[in-house]
């Protein structure tokens, strides 16, 4: 039988089809105004049997596949576990939520940690940081990762960071001292959340973020445990929704 | 619903904010209550009252005062029914539960106040809320700081704001405390109703309240079984309508409920599938409309089977003992009373926790959730270590901050969903 999941997430969806425990097809898309339409387009000629929506919006693809919905917590729960058949710690920062959850030893959601209701140091942060120093979003982050020492940043707040950025280039501040600093300040902010939920032992981190290495860097060496992160870290959801179709 | 706005334009309301406050109350009503599946048919009477709630309940206080009975309105279950029933007065609970004219609150509070404190100066300002209009005294009390503050703000705006000091601390000092501002409150109720307390009409009623505490006591003791016979919503809405009512009606009119509800256990039938999952609410008071979180909660597959709360189990937990004896007798059993209610004010207040446990275990409740407002430093102070016991003794338990409006629903569903997935799993 081929399962499928389909995660909506704020800028991108991500579509993971499964068969005999091995991923067959992995896909993803920008999110659009329409977000029903690209989950459509998405979807295109992919062939499956069952599919579960997870991400923000499931709960619209419900109204027009009928199919079930689970929550994007629980869905990283299940996905980190695919990649990761023993890991207890998971860390998604994705587009505009950070989730820290923790699993118990057979796999179950233990507890779970997010951001508040603003998207302050997400995904959306980096992004619009980067933006700001002039850097795409590869540059930024081995900008940060090649700077000798950090200018602190004092807001992950994507607004008020934005303009404690550019009053720190205007007063003379190294690019890549203040990229090390957003990358210091998300990093922080992370670790507030998962330091409530952590267990010792491999850190799994996922979603968009993921990609950056200096944020994976910063992690690993902040919280003192080692970080993993899949070969395809924005595909952990839509995977955990496709296993939870079983 | 009749025409009122005679009554109103009487009592200093603004028509047209009132006239957009009860539209956008009436169609929120109908959205979150009368769309609910298999409700009991004695919720029909709840129904009417809300219909009518800056209706004819008005109309009735109007009556009241025309008849010399005082009307004191209050934001908090500390303040004691009793008394104000002994000198023939009418107790009404005061609005404080919608994001209403908060541009205008914000005029005068800091922006970093408690949705429930803010609520109640946006609708004083606003002058939309018939029940404080219609108050010959206004009790504020001493509860939290950011009240506290506020009253003072709030003196000049109301016609005489009483305010109560409470101790912090369950210590005999404290006891004697609160019996001495109970004291000094049964005065003034003398001296604006210009009533003598006897020991007869103070008897009479603790036994009135006590009655409608019974009464929701039993009401909470029903939602015990599986499958829930009533929704959460439509219990803390009897909670909620508990503050408004009038005492021997509302008491009455839940009795008529639970016998319906207690024919639904015997039956099997209740609102939402067996083995339902099963979540206790715990935490602030949550006033008339303020149904955000209960919905949430229960438009994602779980149902709710308890209320820790002033607006639930805090507010009818405790029973006044009822005996023949002087005034100050009866004044110590209502102390005693009251300094039981193990609010987030005090400290330390390990009681409280405990009967959260208490209660997760006698209404077969899976999880908890454990709600406060932002800005609310007790109780979200409290949270935390009201989180790891709980979760200490396997209740798994979620925390979540909010307030009225609406912008981080997709959020805290997220949240809920989740959590209710954890709980699904057991």
């Amino acid at each position: 039988m081929r399962i499928a999941g389909i995660d909506i997430g704020s800028r991108t969806v991500k579509l993971a089809v499964l068969e005999d425990g091995q991923l067959i097809l992995s896909r993803n898309t920008m999110t659009s105004y329409n977000p029903l339409a690209t989950a459509q387009e998405l979807m295109g000629d992919a062939v499956f049997d069952v599919i579960t929506a997870t991400g923000y919006g499931r709960h619209l693809i419900k109204g027009h596949l009928d199919c079930p919905v689970i929550s994007e917590i629980t869905a990283f729960a299940r996905g980190a576990r695919f990649f990761s058949s023993d890991c207890r710690s998971i860390l998604d920062i994705g587009g505009q939520d950070t989730k820290a959850i923790s699993l118990d030893q057979e796999g179950n959601l233990r507890k779970f940690e997010m951001n508040d209701k603003c998207a302050a140091g997400t995904g959306r942060f980096l992004e619009v940081m980067a933006t700001a120093l002039g850097f795409t979003i590869e540059e930024f982050s081995k900008a940060g990762l090649s700077a000798g020492k950090a200018v602190k940043i004092n807001s992950t707040c994507t607004v008020f960071a934005e303009s404690e950025v550019v009053s720190l280039t205007a007063q003379g501040a190294a690019r890549d001292e203040v990229a090390l600093g957003i990358h210091k300040a998300i990093v922080s902010r992370s670790i507030g959340l998962l330091k409530k939920v952590a267990v010792p032992g491999e850190i799994f981190f996922a979603g968009g973020v993921a990609y950056n290495d200096c944020v994976r860097v910063l992690l690993e060496k902040e919280m003192g445990q080692p970080v993993f992160v899949p070969s395809d870290p924005q595909i952990v959801g839509a995977v955990g929704a496709a296993l939870s179709s079983l | 619903m009749a025409d009122y706005t005679k009554m109103w334009s009487e009592l200093g309301l603004d028509l047209e904010g009132h006239n957009a406050l009860l539209s956008i109350l009436g169609s929120a009503y109908g959205d979150i209550f009368l769309s609910q599946k298999n409700r009991p048919e004695g919720m029909k009477y709840f129904d009417f009252v809300m219909s009518e709630v800056h209706g004819l309940r008005i109309q009735e206080l109007m009556e009241a005062k025309a008849q010399r009975r005082i009307v004191v309105g209050s934001y908090c279950v500390f303040v004691p029914e009793e008394l104000i029933l002994a000198v023939d007065g009418v107790s009404v609970g005061l609005c404080a539960g919608a994001e209403f004219n908060f541009e205008g609150a914000e005029e005068v509070l800091p922006r970093n106040t408690c949705a429930l404190i803010k609520s109640a100066f946006g609708f004083k300002l606003g002058k939309v809320c018939p029940y404080l209009e219609a108050s010959d005294v206004v009790v504020g009390e001493n509860t939290c700081d950011g009240k506290k503050k506020s009253y003072e703000i709030l003196a000049p705006m109301v016609k005489d704001l009483y305010v109560m000091d409470l101790p912090q601390m369950k210590t005999d000092m404290g006891r004697t405390f609160l019996k001495e501002e109970y004291r000094r409150f049964m005065a003034k109720l003398e001296r604006v109703s210009g009533k003598k307390i006897t020991p007869e009409s103070l008897k009479m009623g603790i036994e009135i309240v006590n009655a409608k505490r019974a009464a929701v006591k039993r009401l909470a003791a029903i939602r015990a079984a599986d499958p829930a016979p009533i929704s959460g919503l439509d219990a803390l809405l009897v909670n909620q309508v508990f503050f408004y009512d009038d005492p021997v009606r509302f008491t009455h009119s839940v009795n008529q409920l639970c016998d319906e509800l207690e024919e639904r256990v015997k039956n099997g039938i209740g609102v939402s599938a067996p083995e339902t999952t099963r979540v206790l609410v715990s935490g602030c008071p949550m006033a008339v409309p303020n149904w955000k979180l209960p919905m949430l909660i229960e438009s994602s597959n779980a149902v709710i089977v308890g209320e820790e709360s002033c607006v639930g189990e805090r507010g009818v937990r405790w029973l006044t003992e009822s005996k023949d004896g002087t005034v100050e007798d009866l004044l110590d059993a209502i102390t005693a009373r009251y300094f039981s209610i193990d609010c987030a004010v005090f400290t330390p207040n390990p009681s409280r926790v405990e009967y959260v446990k208490e209660m997760a275990k006698k209404l077969n409740a899976q999880g908890v959730i454990h709600y406060s407002l932002q800005f609310c430093q007790p109780y979200i102070v409290e949270s935390g270590p009201v989180e790891k016991e709980l979760e200490h003794a396997s209740i798994p338990t979620l925390r979540l901050e909010t307030d009225y409006s609406q912008e981080d629903a997709g959020q805290l569903k997220t949240r809920i969903e989740a959590f209710i997935e954890r709980l699904e799993k057991k």
